[in-house]
């Protein structure tokens, strides 16, 4: 009876600082494997996601004037710093992920906490618009007021719109934890030129989040807004 | 297996001209919504989402420098979302 291998190498044997599970031949194959299982991963969240986009895509073609209508309600400014804010992120991300492969731990570490307070930017602004949605009576339920011939298909719309955004927020809140457990690892000195995939791995999270609210933000805020 | 992601650091320089491209393609998507091109515009909204998807996954994620089975990997899901498009659509569209 042991202890797994990697755990033993990690707490004492010097001379192989680099933790390879026993199951793997090389510190190369477990970092490709730990990469392609983010990727599949990242797969599924395309499908599930990948449900919404359809119920989108159905209901704009059924309802194509509805949407544009509910659309003039979206604030586009707002929406657009978003954009910004999380694109500003990745960028954070993937200098710290440079940052841990060079074995940087000090510059690692702040890129990722750049990235959170990036993060919960955009998380803030999320919440101030949701607050001016419900203030103008515009949560779908037993509150929605709009007026118009169109109000069950413009309440349609923004049930789409918090089911996407919040599903969407509920990852952020979901990668900023994966990111406060990363900053604590390189705190405490895990990561190495020669093992950093955790650092890597959680990146690719990060981008994958940002890739939805790149389509999100057309598709909630740039639909057409010239009625 | 040759340029894997873990042997490769890619230059700064990179990085912020993705990043730099990222947000001009930002400001070209605001930009272009202002103008009335009529079905057109959720055309070019997408075209540009995509090329930021693009920008993103490819230097971001590294799969420019990621194994064949990364692309794989990477492409299947996109396959499997346009499978779900097309199904669907293809029953609403023959109504």
């Amino acid at each position: 009876m042991s202890f797994p291998h990697w755990r033993k190498s990690t707490v004492s044997d010097h001379a192989h600082p680099t933790p390879v599970a026993h199951q793997f031949d090389d510190r190369e194959q477990q970092t490709e494997v730990g990469r392609l299982g983010m990727w599949l991963f990242l797969a599924t969240e395309i499908l599930f996601f990948g449900g919404l986009f359809t119920a989108y895509l159905v209901m704009r073609w059924k309802w194509p004037e509805a949407f544009a209508v509910a659309n003039s309600k979206m604030d586009v400014t707002l929406g657009a710093i978003n954009t910004a804010v999380l694109l500003t992120s990745s960028l954070t991300m993937a200098l710290g992920v440079r940052a841990a492969q060079l074995g940087r731990g000090k510059g690692s570490f702040a890129l990722i906490i750049a990235t959170m307070v990036f993060g919960l930017a955009f998380l803030g602004i999320k919440a101030v618009e949701y607050a001016r949605k419900f203030q103008e009576g515009l949560f779908p339920g037993p509150g929605f007021v709009f007026e118009g011939a169109t109000g069950r298909q413009v309440e349609t719309f923004f049930s789409l719109y918090f089911m996407m955004t919040g599903l969407h927020a509920l990852h952020m809140v979901v990668g900023i934890g994966i990111l406060t457990v990363i900053a604590a690892m390189i705190r405490r000195g895990r990561f190495s030129p020669d093992y950093y995939a955790p650092v890597e791995i959680s990146g690719l999270y990060w981008h994958f989040v940002d890739i939805i609210w790149i389509f999100l933000f057309p598709l909630l805020y740039l639909i057409h807004p010239h009625l | 297996m040759q340029g894997l992601p873990s042997e490769h650091i890619v230059p700064l320089k990179v990085y912020f001209t993705v990043a730099s491209a990222l947000f001009v393609l930002l400001a070209l998507t605001v930009g272009v919504s202002l103008i009335d091109l009529g079905p057109f515009n959720i055309v070019v909204a997408l075209v540009i989402a995509v090329a930021k998807m693009l920008l993103v996954v490819l230097f971001f994620m590294h799969v420019r420098w990621s194994s064949r089975l990364v692309w794989l990997f990477a492409s299947g899901g996109i396959l499997w979302l346009a499978i779900l498009f097309a199904l669907t659509m293809s029953d609403f569209l023959t109504r």
